[in-house]
């Protein structure tokens, strides 16, 4: 681990993977990803499926243990800390403090079934933060009202159409106020109706809570409608990186052009 | 009956009932002891501490595949060989709360494996503490699909007290054995503790019918409108 700073410059961005690898036993997914992403920027990530996509936001979330390379949030490392000198593997404080700074909403939203739109959004203020039930409430239905679904949040999951469960995850993972969030195909559950909803919530979490929004997304619309910049991943790299115009009316890489194609097709 | 005697009935009635409470007795401490020796044995069989984890799940395997009877005699009279000596009570209580414990331990594992790993997922997500995890999200879930499999458990340790008697344990069997070689008559003996069996088993059985599905409708994750 010497060849990576215990932490980064000022300057830092707010997420950098340097060099990250994800093997699966023989199975080697991510190779070497290196990515950035700066404070307040909305990042679409496409490729093919079975590509890694998930694997990255999986990574940053702490879900799975990169198997080379260092993942820094904020500047700082995400999974391992400083010792003497050296990056060493970090214990649960130092690893829960930057997991702190991380929310992701899930393909499959997992909310808890046995807790109403209202107390799934209330438990990690009340449990992790330690928020008193008053304001964790309080937090909990403005973020339920931003999301649209205030009439909903005494309903438990089961009840709610897959539009508003993705909602609540969004709210429950934005009432912990994380810097960064992850969003893994929020819009693949949903009717073309509903997407428009989703989309315009995650406009304005960007817009005003300052959020840092990484997405995987399979929808090309959606991510040249919203991103910033859009990453092309392809054999365990990011292939090409730009602006949603670059990558999508004048992509460099032939991957990315012979992907973009086939996607066109399909739909 | 032809020769159903009630007086005599009357008679044995009070040591009857003494021993129902000693059988109660008996089936609510091992009970007890399952129910936390069972948890414990589900919980080691999912810390990624290899030798623990295979050690319990061996243990609860040869517990499983072996008489309930045998670990009685065993625990009882192997005991004071290795200047382990326990009276009846205590040598049957480990001998049902283990064996109980080890279905017991199945019944758990199998309801926390039934929580899909996106629980998990969203707990650490949240940053959920484990404890919390385990306590707040993953128990709760586990628990209605484990129900069904504690409750028959439930009955199975009531049913099985009898078994208890082999080194003395003065449960309604026993008792009923005593009864029986004092007067020569067994019919009257064993048919109120047929009765008596009866008479506890089916209302526990359905009472505990009635709870899984109040549970399951308290937590709210049963489809049928609250
Ligand atoms: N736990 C795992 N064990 C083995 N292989 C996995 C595991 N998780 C993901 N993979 C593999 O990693 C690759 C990338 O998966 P993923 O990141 O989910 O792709 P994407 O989201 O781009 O479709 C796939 O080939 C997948 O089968
Ligand atoms: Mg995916």
């Amino acid at each position: 681990m010497n060849e990576y700073p215990t932490r980064l410059n000022d300057d830092a961005p707010m997420v950098r993977f340097s060099k990250v690898s994800k093997r699966y036993g023989e199975l080697t997914v991510l190779d070497e990803l290196d990515l950035d992403v700066s404070a307040n920027e909305m990042v679409s990530i496409i490729g093919p499926s079975g590509s890694g996509k998930t694997t990255v936001l999986r990574l940053l979330m702490t879900l799975e243990d990169v198997s080379d390379g260092v993942i820094y949030v904020e500047g700082e490392p995400l999974t391992h800390m400083e010792r003497d000198g050296q990056l060493v593997p970090a214990n649960q404080a130092y690893l829960r403090r930057q997991r702190s700074k991380i929310g992701m909403c899930f393909q499959h939203f997992n909310l808890f079934p046995h807790m109403t739109a209202l107390e799934n959004c209330m438990e990690g203020p009340i449990q992790v933060l330690r928020l008193s039930k008053q304001e964790a409430r309080e937090r909990s239905l403005d973020l339920l009202d931003m999301v649209g679904l205030s009439d909903k949040r005494d309903q438990h999951p089961i009840r709610l159409s897959g539009g508003q469960q993705q909602r609540v995850a969004i709210a429950r993972a934005l009432a912990m106020r994380p810097k960064v969030m992850l969003l893994d195909e929020v819009t693949s559950a949903l009717d073309p109706e509903v997407i428009g909803e989703v989309l315009n919530v995650i406009r304005k979490l960007n817009a005003e809570h300052n959020l840092t929004v990484l997405m995987v997304t399979h929808q090309m619309g959606f991510a040249k409608e919203i991103s910033d910049r859009v990453c092309f991943v392809y054999n365990g790299k990011i292939a090409e990186a730009g602006p949603p115009s670059q990558i999508f009316d004048a992509p460099q890489n032939p991957r990315t052009k012979q992907f973009l194609s086939a996607v066109l097709q399909a739909n | 009956m032809f020769d159903w005697k009630w007086d005599f009935t009357i008679e044995i009635l009070p040591r009857l009932i003494l021993a129902t409470f000693n059988t109660l007795m008996a089936a609510g401490v091992g009970y007890g002891i399952a129910l936390i020796v069972g948890l414990i044995f589900a919980l080691a069989q999912r810390t990624p501490i290899r030798i623990i984890n295979w050690s319990v799940r061996e243990a609860v395997e040869f517990i499983r595949s072996t008489p309930l009877v045998l670990q009685i005699f065993f625990v009882f009279y192997v005991g004071p060989q290795f200047d382990l000596r326990l009276s009846p009570w205590t040598a049957g209580m480990i001998a049902i709360g283990l064996h109980y414990a080890s279905y017991l331990s199945e019944v758990y594992r199998a309801g926390l494996e039934s929580v899909p790993q996106g629980q998990w997922e969203a707990c650490r997500a949240l940053n959920l503490s484990t404890r919390r995890t385990y306590f707040r999200i993953i128990i709760p879930q586990a628990l209605p699909p484990a129900l069904p499999g504690m409750g028959n458990y439930l009955v199975g340790i009531f049913k099985d007290t009898p078994m208890l008697s082999v080194i003395g344990v003065a449960e309604l069997m026993h008792t009923a054995n005593a009864l029986g070689s004092e007067s020569y008559r067994f019919l009257e003996p064993y048919t109120m503790v047929g009765i008596i069996f009866l008479a506890i088993s089916l209302p526990t059985a359905f009472g505990l019918r009635t709870f899984e599905t109040w549970v399951s409708k308290t937590l709210g994750m049963s489809k049928s409108k609250k």
